[in-house]
């Protein structure tokens, strides 16, 4: 069961890989891009933990913690950055 | 400073811990796989950077270990050095690593230099970044403080 679905799910996560790339090329604003940039990390995390159960390998499971912390801790310091609203000249 | 930002400050308590707990799971877990010293540095530097971006700089500096990041680095150098060490002992070259076991009873640990070189290399990474990084949002900080209305000399 979960090996036929698997396929569908990496498929579906690559195709919300791409909308989120095409917002953050897009995006009007900047926290439209912020927020793109946040739905990438998040949908990778959720991307490898999916290729770690296809794959069978535990490995990527390690990626997709460090991914999830590095994308938290990166999309605050945006926000950060966005309250301030200027440039670190 | 910036004014304080609740949620921030209060997610930022756990999260502390468990960034660093992750990156003890990644220097450890690098001896046989993926991880190792370097890239657990890197994770922990995001401690230190999310705790300085809720709380200053100056608290995220406390909060390290040796509350300094060059004394930091520089114990992780030193770790690096002394682990080294033992090889000129037993006539090898320097930083040829050595590795035994202690017999637990039920179970033996295995040790080696190698991993305290990691250790070295963890700290090394960890104080170097962090303290690159805190004094990033250090200058990041201080334009803030021109705005507010101050004699001009």
């Amino acid at each position: 069961m979960t090996a036929a679905v698997l396929p569908w799910v990496l498929a579906m996560l690559g195709a919300a890989i791409f909308l989120a790339l095409y917002r953050l090329v897009r995006g009007p604003g900047l926290p439209d891009r912020i927020l793109a940039l946040d739905t990438l990390y998040v949908v990778t995390t959720a991307l490898l933990i999916a290729l770690g159960i296809w794959l069978d390998s535990g490995v990527y499971f390690e990626a997709a913690m460090i991914i999830a912390l590095l994308g938290f801790v990166g999309t605050v310091a945006f926000a950060r950055y966005l309250e301030r609203g200027d440039v670190v000249e | 400073m910036n004014p304080r930002l609740v949620i921030l400050d209060v997610v930022a308590r756990p999260l502390y811990v468990v960034v660093l707990l992750a990156s003890l799971v990644v220097l450890l877990r690098g001896h046989n796989e993926p991880g190792g010293g370097f890239i657990a540095g890197l994770v922990a530097v995001t401690a230190s950077v999310l705790w300085a971006l809720a709380h200053g700089p100056a608290a995220a500096e406390a909060r390290l270990p040796f509350r300094s990041p060059l004394i930091l680095s520089a114990v992780g150098v030193a770790l690096g050095v002394v682990s080294g060490l033992p090889a000129l002992l037993f006539g090898d070259a320097f930083l040829t690593h050595l590795w035994g076991a202690i017999p637990l009873g039920f179970t033996e640990l295995k040790v080696s230099t190698v991993l305290v070189f990691d250790v070295g290399v963890y700290l090394c990474v960890w104080g170097a970044l962090a303290g690159y990084a805190l004094s990033l949002l250090e200058a990041d900080l201080t334009p803030a403080d021109d705005e507010r209305p101050e004699p001009r000399r």
